[in-house]
């Protein structure tokens, strides 16, 4: 009988062993390129947590919330942190917070997937399809990669700013995040 | 009758003037315009503006090699001589150097230039706080140079038709022949 709660136990533990649960936001990253008059200009969001759990072997079973703190967005100036947190563009003192939950897992194939789930921004959700590949060290995996964000479908950049030809529509979030065990 | 400047040198000359006399009011107004849409534009044409400017000294400057300017003319004096060719060589010097510290400065304030939207510069400094404050500080001054240049050339072009009446500005001048008539 003890035997068999121990070993239950370790196979619990092996289980939960194998997901990666730890975020590491020191070493990741969470960032956008926009296009202003034709001109990349990069940003990126200094804050941001995660719920994750998933196995670098079998990425599809993986469960993952993000929150992103959208005060603490660097736009490239102070002038553009300063505006893009007012009414116009995120609201953040109505809409701090920005999150994507990865509802559905799917495998493309050579190490690519795909996950998708609400993103949600300034109270509007909207279901996001957001690739990704997987790639271990260490004794945690990254998760890297890229999708559009149509901006006005968000309400960012209202009035005046939702001319998307000043500051085009299509906006490039790029995250880079590495999650290991927990510690 | 004087001799006047080569066809193609008279063009330039006026295409310049025209564009710096758009690109220096914008950046002064540009600059304490609240962050907007208009002001993204107006900063985009400035510096659109900028880049031509400096493209078409570049032009002008090769072009002069080939086609040197007329001689002085006659009977003026020494000093006006020389300040005039000094002044010259400035405002070429300036025409090149403004633009070049407006592109250094939108690099390193992360804000690459690209020539009509279209045409990428390369950013030759890193992004850096600090260094774009101070070339911020670098394009005004010399474009207030250069300002102070234009006045000091135009003045002494006025003063050549109005006070002098030596016929020194139908050399450059776009319809000369319209002109001799009146």
């Amino acid at each position: 009988m003890r035997t068999a709660v121990f070993a239950l136990g370790l196979m619990a533990l092996t289980a939960h062993a194998a997901d990666l649960t730890q975020v590491v936001t020191e070493k990741s990253q969470i960032g956008f390129v926009s296009k202003q008059m034709g001109v990349s200009v990069d940003g990126s969001f200094r804050k941001f947590d995660a719920q994750v759990s998933v196995d670098p072997a079998k990425p599809e079973a993986a469960k993952a919330r993000f929150e992103v703190d959208i005060a603490s967005i660097d736009c490239g100036s102070q002038e553009a942190d300063s505006e893009v947190k007012g009414k116009s563009w995120f609201n953040t003192a109505l809409f701090p917070k920005a999150t994507f939950v990865a509802s559905r897992i799917r495998s493309l194939g050579g190490g690519r997937y795909e996950a998708s789930g609400p993103l949600s921004i300034k109270g509007i959700s909207r279901d996001t399809v957001v690739p990704f590949i997987v790639r271990a060290e260490g004794s945690g995996a990254w998760f890297e990669g890229n999708f559009v964000l149509p901006r006005t479908q968000f309400k960012i950049g209202e009035g005046a700013w939702s001319d998307t030809g000043t500051v085009a529509d299509e906006v490039l979030v790029k995250f880079k995040l590495f999650v290991s065990q927990k510690k | 009758m004087t001799e006047r400047y080569n066809p193609v040198t008279i063009l330039l000359h006026w295409a310049v003037a025209l564009l710096i006399f758009a690109a220096f009011p914008i950046g002064l107004y540009m600059a304490d315009l609240e962050l907007s849409p208009t002001k993204l534009q107006l900063f985009s044409y400035h510096k659109w503006l900028g880049v031509t400017v400096c493209f078409l000294a570049a032009v002008r400057l090769g072009w002069r090699a080939g086609h040197p300017p007329p001689p002085p003319i006659a009977g003026m004096p020494r000093w006006q001589e020389v300040s005039s060719v000094a002044i010259h060589h400035l405002l070429y010097l300036f025409m090149l150097i403004v633009p070049i510290t407006g592109w250094l400065m939108s690099s390193a304030k992360g804000y690459q230039t690209v020539w009509f939207g279209i045409i990428p510069l390369p950013d030759l400094v890193h992004k850096n706080k600090e260094l774009g404050e101070l070339l911020e500080g670098v394009h005004e001054t010399v474009a207030y140079v250069l300002a102070l240049l234009i006045v000091i050339h135009v003045a002494a072009a006025i003063k050549h038709q109005f006070i002098d009446k030596d016929g020194l500005m139908l050399r450059m001048s776009l319809r000369p022949e319209g002109k001799t008539r009146s």
